[in-house]
C-alpha cells in the first residue's frame, strides 16, 4: 500500500477504477434499457421474425453470447483498440471516435473561451461595487443563462438568422476546421453562444464571490497602502488570487461540455460526441455506446487531472503542500 | 476611477464580443445560398441517417426511401399507388392461379455493371424465403412454394393457391433484387442497385448522396445530377435550412412544424392523405377485452374528429380500416359513427359492466408527435362512459418490446398501410397470420374472407371482400380506428417534378427538378 502513498501513482490507480467502474455502469445500464439492437432496427416489424429469423439476427449481432463474456471480450478488446463496430453506419467506433471528438473538442474550447470572455469581466464588475446596478446587472446576465434553456435559445436563434438574415451555416453540410476553418468558425458559433451563455452564468457568479472574498483579506489592505496601482492591485492580487475557484468551476464546466453538449449538437446538426452517444442508444447500438461513453469518461478524468496541474502552477500554496 | 478603466474593459469585450456576432452573421450569407444548389444537386433533409443499407432489413423511414432509389423492384407502384410494370415487364396468372409467369426487362444492369437476368431474381426471392436471412418480406412470399428461372428473361413462381396481392407484395423495397454474386456483408457498405441512382458518398451520421445512374433502364434519367440527404436531426432546423436555401426538400410528420415551414411564405407544403393510420388497438384476448360488447363500448364512447383535433390540430382525416385508395373504408359504415354515450352505456350493460371497466394501455413517448395527446384525449373521452383507461407511457424500444410480445390490454398505435389490403391487414387478422398474436383478434369468418381476397383477381370483386373484411373489424371492434394524418413535402420554390405519394415515399426524386 506504501505505493499508493505516491500521489500520481495513485491517480493513476484512482483513473483505472473510475473507467472501469464507469464501464461496467455503462454496460449494465445499456441492457437493462428494454429493447435490443435488433427491435430498434426493425421496430414493430420484429414482431413478425420468426424465432429462426430471430436466433439468425441474434448470432450476427452477437447477442447470443452470455453477458459476462460480451463485458470482458469488449474490454478486452478495447484494449488492443478495437472498441467495437457500428451495425449501422459500417465504421469502426474508434474511427467514428476519432471523428466527433475533435469537434466536440472545439465547441467546447470556444464555448469556454466566451463564456469566460462573459463571465469573468462581468463578475468583476458586480464585484466592484456590490449592491450597485451593474451588480444586478451582472443577476439579470447569471439568471437569465442559468435559467433559459438551451434547447429554446438555440432554436430562437436559429430561427431569428435562418428566416430574418438567411444565415444558417448549419444547415449545409459540416465542415471540419481543417476542411474549411472559416465555414467551421460560422457553424460552430451558434452553438458556442448557446453553450457559452449556459455557463458564462456559475462562471459569473464564481468570479463575483472570489473577487469579493478576496478583496476583503488583509495582504490587499496592506498592498493598498503600501500604494501599489490600483489596477495592479485588481489584476495581480485580486483576480491572480481570485482564479483558483474559477479555474475549477471552468475546468468541471468543461468536463460536462466534453460529455457531450447533445441538445445543442442535436439542434445545430454538428457531429459530435453527444449526437454519437444519443443515437448509439436509439438504435441500441451497444458497442458505439459503451465505447464512447468510455471515451468521454477518460476525457472528463484527464480535464480534472489538468486542472488540478493548474492550481500548482496559479497558487503557490497548492505546490506547498 | 481605476475601478472604471476596469469595467470599460469589461465593456469593451461584451462590445466587441456583440460586433463579431453580427458581422460575421452578414457576412456569409451571401456565400451560403449556392452551395447546396450547384451542378444541379437536390438536398433533402432528413432527420435521421439510414440505419441499414441491405433493402431486405431496412424498415426505417430514412432508409427505406434512401434505398427505393438505389434499388429495383420487380413490380413498383405508380403515383396513385396501383401495381406497374419494373424489373418485370408484365406477368400473367395461370388459370387455376397456381402458377405466376414474369417476363423481364432486357437490357437493364447493375450499377457495378453486371446483366441483370432471371438468375438474379431466382436467388433474391430463394434468399427472401430462407430464414436464415432474417428478410423481413418473408412472409409477404407464404404462397410461393419454388422459383424456377426457364430462360434468362422468365422467372416462374410455383405457389400454393391463387395470391391477388403477391404483385403488389413484389413492389417494396423490402422484395429488392440484387445481383446473385452480392453478399449482405459487401452490399452493406456498397449498395449494387438497378435504380435511378447510385451511391456517391457517406459521411456517417451527417450525410448520403446518391449519383444519377446514367445507365438506369427508365425512359426518363433522373434530372438532377445527385441527391444528397442530409441529416439534420431536428425538423425545424430543417425548416430553418430550407429557410436560407440550404435544403430543398423535405417530408414532416409533424403538422406544427409544417405550419410553421408554410408561414414564413418561402416554402410550399403538399399534404398528401397517408395509407398509415393511428388506431386504439384493443388486444381481445385479455380481461374484460374478451367481452366484444365491451369492445363495442369503447368504439361508441369515441368521438374521433375530436382525437384528430386535439390531438393533431385536426390535420387528417377520419378512417376506417382500410386507407388504400382503391379500397377506402367507408367511416360512416360502423356501429356508431358518431359517439353515442348512451349506446356505450347499453354495451357496458350487456357485458355486466355497468360499473365501468379499467383498461391498461401503453402508450408510446417519441416514436411519432401525436401519441401522448391522442392518448389523453382518449382517457378524457372515455372516462365519461365509466371506462378508465390506465395510461402507461413508455419510451419507443419500450413500447415495441411490449407491442411485439402483446403484453397490453390497448395500444395507442401509429401502423403503417400498404397499397393492398392483403398486405395490410392479412398479417394481423388471420389466425395464422405473423402478427396476428399482437392484433389479438381472429375468426373463421376473417380467414375466409381473406383467402377469398387473395384468390380473387378481379378488383371490383376483391373491393367487395375487403369491404366485408373492413364491416367484419369493425362490427367486433377488433380495434378502434381513428384517423389517418398527412405526410407533408414541403419544396423550395426552384423545385418542380416532385410527386408526392400516400407511402410516403421519395420514388418520384427521379423526375425532380432544380432550378
Amino acid at each position: 500500500m506504501r505505493l499508493l502513498r505516491n500521489r500520481p501513482l495513485r491517480r493513476v490507480a484512482e483513473t483505472i477504477g473510475i473507467l472501469f467502474g464507469v464501464a461496467v455502469v455503462v454496460f449494465v445500464m445499456l441492457r437493462a434499457l428494454p429493447g435490443d439492437q435488433i427491435t430498434a432496427g426493425l421496430g414493430t416489424e420484429a414482431a413478425a421474425l420468426t424465432p429462426a429469423q430471430r436466433q439468425a439476427l441474434e448470432q450476427y449481432y452477437g447477442l447470443d453470447q452470455p453477458l459476462v463474456a460480451q463485458f470482458f471480450s469488449w474490454l478486452g478488446n478495447m484494449f488492443t483498440g478495437n472498441f467495437g463496430y457500428s451495425a449501422r453506419s459500417q465504421q469502426s467506433v474508434l474511427e467514428l471516435t476519432l471523428h466527433a471528438l475533435p469537434v466536440t473538442f472545439e465547441l467546447a474550447v470556444l464555448s469556454i473561451v466566451l463564456a469566460l470572455l462573459i463571465g469573468v469581466p462581468l463578475g468583476t464588475l458586480a464585484a466592484s461595487r456590490t449592491n450597485s446596478a451593474r451588480d444586478a446587472a451582472g443577476q439579470v446576465v447569471s439568471l437569465a443563462g442559468l435559467s433559459i434553456p438551451a434547447f429554446l435559445l438555440a432554436t430562437t436563434l436559429l430561427s431569428i438568422f435562418a428566416a430574418s438574415f438567411g444565415f444558417n451555416p448549419n444547415g449545409q453540410g459540416f465542415a471540419t476546421l481543417t476542411e474549411d476553418p472559416l465555414l467551421n468558425l460560422q457553424q460552430m458559433l451558434l452553438p458556442a453562444l448557446v453553450l457559452g451563455f449556459g455557463i458564462a452564468a456559475p462562471i459569473l457568479r464564481t468570479t463575483r464571490t472570489a473577487v469579493l472574498e478576496v478583496r476583503s483579506n488583509d495582504f490587499v489592505r496592506t498592498a493598498r497602502a503600501k500604494g501599489v496601482p490600483e489596477r495592479r492591485l485588481q489584476v495581480r492580487h485580486v483576480l491572480g488570487n481570485a482564479l483558483v475557484p474559477i479555474v475549477t468551476m471552468t475546468g468541471l464546466q468543461f468536463g460536462y461540455l466534453l460529455g457531450g453538449a447533445v441538445v445543442v449538437e442535436q439542434i445545430f446538426s454538428v457531429p459530435g460526441i453527444g449526437r454519437q452517444v444519443l443515437l448509439g442508444i436509439q438504435q441500441k447500438e451497444y458497442a458505439v455506446v459503451q465505447s464512447t461513453v468510455l471515451v468521454i469518461a477518460l476525457a472528463f478524468v484527464l480535464v480534472n487531472l489538468l486542472t488540478d496541474l493548474l492550481y500548482r502552477v496559479i497558487d503557490p500554496r497548492v505546490r506547498a503542500s | 476611477m481605476p475601478r472604471g478603466a476596469f469595467s470599460a474593459a469589461g465593456l469593451a469585450a461584451a462590445l466587441s464580443l456583440a460586433l463579431t456576432a453580427c458581422s460575421s452573421s452578414s457576412g456569409p450569407a451571401a456565400s451560403s445560398t449556392p452551395a447546396g444548389q450547384a451542378g444541379g444537386s437536390l438536398v433533402v433533409g432528413v432527420t435521421s441517417d439510414p440505419d441499414t443499407l441491405f433493402p431486405w432489413k431496412a424498415t426505417q423511414f430514412t432508409a427505406v426511401n434512401v434505398l427505393q432509389n438505389l434499388y429495383g423492384t420487380l413490380t413498383e407502384f405508380d403515383k396513385d399507388l396501383n401495381v406497374v410494370p419494373g424489373l418485370a415487364e408484365s406477368w400473367q396468372a395461370a388459370e387455376d392461379g397456381k402458377q405466376l409467369t414474369l417476363k423481364l426487362r432486357q437490357g437493364v444492369t447493375f450499377a457495378d455493371g453486371s446483366t441483370f437476368d432471371s438468375k438474379d431474381v431466382k436467388s433474391s426471392l430463394d434468399k427472401i424465403m430462407d430464414e436464415k436471412t432474417a428478410a423481413v418480406a418473408r412472409a409477404s412470399l407464404a404462397s410461393v412454394k419454388s422459383v424456377e428461372a426457364p430462360d434468362a428473361s422468365t422467372v416462374v413462381l410455383e405457389l400454393t393457391g391463387p395470391d391477388a396481392a403477391l404483385p403488389a407484395n413484389l413492389a417494396t423495397v423490402n422484395m429488392a433484387i440484387l445481383s446473385s454474386d452480392d453478399t449482405e456483408e459487401k452490399l452493406n457498405a456498397t449498395p449494387n442497385g438497378t435504380g435511378p441512382f447510385t451511391l456517391g458518398k457517406r459521411v456517417a451520421s451527417q450525410s448520403i448522396t446518391l449519383n444519377r445512374n446514367d445507365k438506369y433502364w427508365g425512359a426518363e434519367k433522373p434530372k438532377v445530377g445527385s441527391v444528397e440527404f442530409r441529416v439534420i436531426p431536428d425538423e425545424s432546423s430543417i425548416v430553418s435550412a430550407m429557410q436560407s436555401g440550404n435544403v430543398q426538400l423535405a417530408v414532416f410528420n409533424d403538422p406544427l412544424v409544417a405550419q410553421t415551414a408554410e408561414g414564413g411564405g418561402t416554402i410550399t407544403v403538399a399534404k398528401t392523405p397517408q395509407l398509415n393510420y393511428h388506431a386504439l388497438q384493443l388486444n381481445a384476448q385479455r380481461g374484460d377485452l374478451k367481452d366484444v360488447n365491451v369492445r363495442l363500448a369503447i368504439q361508441c364512447a369515441i368521438d374521433r374528429k375530436q382525437v384528430l383535433d386535439t390531438a393533431a390540430l385536426g390535420e387528417g382525416e377520419v378512417t376506417g380500416p382500410i386507407t388504400a385508395p382503391a379500397f377506402k373504408s367507408d367511416p360512416n359504415k360502423r356501429p356508431c359513427p358518431n359517439r353515442d354515450l348512451a349506446k356505450a352505456a347499453e354495451y357496458l350493460g350487456k357485458a355486466g359492466k355497468s360499473g365501468g371497466v379499467t383498461v391498461k394501455t401503453i402508450v408510446s413517448q417519441g416514436e411519432y408527435a401525436t401519441s401522448v395527446n391522442e392518448a389523453q384525449n382518449l382517457k378524457a373521452q372515455l372516462a365519461e362512459a365509466k371506462i378508465n383507461l390506465e395510461l402507461e407511457v413508455l419510451e419507443s424500444g419500450a413500447f415495441v418490446d411490449r407491442w411485439v410480445a402483446a403484453d397490453f390490454d390497448a395500444a395507442v398505435a401509429l401502423n403503417g398501410g400498404r397499397p393492398d389490403p392483403d398486405g395490410s391487414y392479412g398479417r394481423y387478422f388471420t389466425s395464422e397470420g405473423n402478427l396476428n398474436k399482437v392484433a389479438g383478434y381472429s375468426s373463421p369468418e376473417l380467414d375466409k374472407l381473406f383467402a377469398q381476397g387473395k384468390a380473387t383477381s378481379d378488383q371490383a370483386a376483391r373491393k367487395a371482400i375487403y369491404d366485408q373484411v373492413g364491416a367484419h373489424l369493425e362490427d367486433n371492434a377488433a380495434w378502434i380506428w381513428l384517423f389517418s394524418g398527412y405526410t407533408y413535402t414541403a419544396t423550395t420554390a426552384n423545385v418542380t417534378g416532385f410527386t408526392p405519394m400516400a407511402s410516403g415515399s421519395l420514388q418520384y426524386l427521379r423526375t425532380t427538378a432544380v432550378g
